[in-house]
């Protein structure tokens, strides 16, 4: 299968300091997920944020269907890349529809409107979410968990091909976040590739996905997460002790702490 | 339709006579029917009284829409069209060529480049300090209106009190008493592109309002429709202010009515805030010139009528603020 987004070499700082990380390399196809582990504040969002174009990376390049997406006008990229960021802040009262809609931008000209084709493609959105009952509801007035779906939604309705989301999870309950991993491995399914940072290793299992690592002396570690997550990386990466254990009667693997 | 009800209403009320079935011969003849005509009402309605009314309409849709799009673009729903420094800069030229005993005409010039340079400054702080984000932009705004508001002082410190001061005073609280029809010949071609722009923008507008990370990944080119959007309202506001002086409250209260009567969508919301604020400043300024025998400073009036309708308006929408 063809290559979606390659990583080479890929090195950033900022504003010349400190190295946040360096020589990370790695491949995305479409419909794989790849969850992005490591320690608070080794650089995963400001990775995240590379892969979107967010920020310009000191070394390396990130291609986009094969090309360099630092040649690339944004809304090319925006046409293949879609970002879920961790929160939204709504500013003012729009209806869900209403942003959903604007997944739509990167298919107009600058001064055209949405029209009629638009909105449809927003309702499809919605209705892919199972969410079609909030389209006119204010996005201020529903609930954390809505308004990951209704973010996840306008990504779908850019008709974006990689979705990249920062921490899906972390303003969740935890019903919620096991919905949204749900909805992750849906996504995954339809063929959308799938990149988000998380904070729980658990989560890479429950997604058994391939993951990317970033552990605590910056080197990066990238692939199935059989091959990748050891009880060693693990408990160096977050220093503190984690087991890798398989569960009888749920049949799967889990990380746990074995106790405090 | 309201709006030109409004605009016969209000052209048929002055201190000459306010008969409205003389001016409605009037208007007829011009359109060229057949009707008996006052010639001397003919000459108040179409050489005093039209060049305000149209004034009024042209102001009022100018701050209210400048006003809607910076809310939109500072994510602020507290901000009106100074943010950047406009009037402050507006209020500092109108006073230097008050103070240098220019005409009107200077004055007015002044008072555009004051305010068009104060947003230029504005804007040219985040560029120095190499952080292009819209906290920059405000945080700097406040810097370069403060300042401006202390050059001001200065200004009316040293002014001469009984003219210089009083005019500087007067200017401060706006007016179109002395609107002349080449003054509106002036700023017309800036309302019409300024305005046509900032409605074929408006929903790019809305993506602005998500805030710069959302819409750059929706492959806005963020810096170009800022940019635009940012110089078409200043100019929007610098035009209104330059003729009419500073007039409070319509850039705030006016876009709120617009999004309460329309929606937050700012395709919708955008033309019905041109329209209400074009009514609205109609009203005030009709208000201004026939409540009294003396015309009343327009902010004057603004300030009574725009600051209890937005006390109501954030009453109503009390529910949907955190």
């Amino acid at each position: 299968m063809d290559t979606l987004l390659q990583v080479k070499d890929l090195g950033f700082s900022y504003d010349g300091g400190r190295q946040i990380f360096k020589d990370i390399n790695f491949e995305v196809l479409p419909g794989e997920i790849v969850c992005l582990l490591g320690p608070n504040g080794i650089g995963k969002t400001t990775l995240l944020n590379c892969l979107a174009r967010l920020r310009e990376p000191l070394q390396g390049n990130v291609l986009l269907n094969g090309a360099d997406m630092a040649d690339m006008p944004p809304r090319s990229v925006a046409r293949v890349i879609g970002y879920v960021p961790q929160t939204l802040l709504p500013s003012f009262d729009y209806t869900v529809l209403e942003y959903v809609v604007t997944g739509n931008a990167p298919w107009l000209n600058t001064f055209e409107k949405p029209g009629p084709k638009h909105y449809q493609r927003a309702e499809a959105a919605l209705e892919q979410m199972e969410i079609s009952h909030l389209a006119q509801k204010p996005y201020t007035r529903i609930s954390t968990g809505e308004l990951q779906q209704v973010s996840i939604a306008r990504a779908i309705a850019q008709q974006a091909r990689l979705i990249l989301m920062d921490e899906p999870t972390a303003h969740l309950d935890y019903g919620n976040q096991l919905k949204v991993l749900r909805l992750i491995k849906d996504l995954s399914a339809k063929g959308y590739a799938v990149v988000l940072t998380t904070h729980n290793p658990d989560q890479v299992l429950l997604l058994d996905s391939k993951t990317a690592v970033i552990d605590h002396h910056s080197i990066f570690h990238f692939g199935p997460w059989e091959e990748i997550l050891t009880e060693e990386l693990l408990s160096d990466m977050y220093g503190v002790p984690l087991r890798l254990i398989k569960v009888e009667g749920i049949n799967r693997m889990v990380s746990v702490a074995p106790g405090l | 339709m309201l709006l030109l009800l409004g605009i016969f209403i209000s052209l048929s009320l002055g201190r000459y006579s306010n008969d409205p079935i003389k001016v409605l011969n009037v208007i007829l003849s011009r359109l060229g029917m057949n009707v008996p005509v006052d010639p001397t009402m003919d000459s108040i309605v179409f050489n005093v009284r039209l060049p305000r009314v149209l004034a009024s309409v042209m102001i009022g849709a100018m701050l209210s829409l400048s006003g809607a799009v910076y809310q939109s673009v500072f994510r602020n729903p507290l901000v009106s069209p100074d943010l950047l420094g406009v009037s402050s800069g507006a209020a500092v030229g109108a006073s230097a060529a008050i103070l240098l005993g220019a005409g009107l005409a200077t004055r007015q010039l002044f008072a555009f480049a004051g305010g068009i340079l104060a947003v230029f400054i504005t804007s040219l702080v985040p560029r120095l300090l190499r952080n292009r984000s819209n906290m920059m932009l405000v945080l700097s705004g406040i810097i370069v209106g403060g300042f401006l508001s202390s050059v001001l002082a200065i200004m009316k410190f040293v002014a001469e009190e009984q003219t210089q001061l009083a005019s500087i005073v007067y200017w401060q609280l706006g007016s179109l008493a002395s609107i002349l029809g080449h003054e509106l010949l002036a700023i017309f071609p800036v309302f019409l592109v300024c305005s046509t722009l900032l409605l074929l923008l408006s929903w790019r507008i809305n993506i602005l309002s998500f805030g710069d990370l959302e819409a750059r990944t929706l492959g806005v080119n963020l810096r170009q429709v800022r940019t635009i959007v940012i110089i078409c309202a200043s100019l929007l506001t610098a035009s209104a202010v330059s003729v009419s002086g500073t007039i409070g409250w319509v850039g705030l209260v006016i876009p709120h009515l617009g999004r309460l009567v329309g929606s937050s969508d700012n395709t919708r919301s955008m033309p019905l805030t041109l329209l209400i604020g074009a009514i609205f400043m109609l009203l005030i300024d009709t208000l201004a010139r026939t409540i009294t025998s003396v015309e009343i400073p327009l902010s004057i009036l603004t300030g009574f009528v725009g600051a209890p309708l937005y006390a109501l308006l954030l009453y109503k929408q009390r529910t949907r603020l955190e």
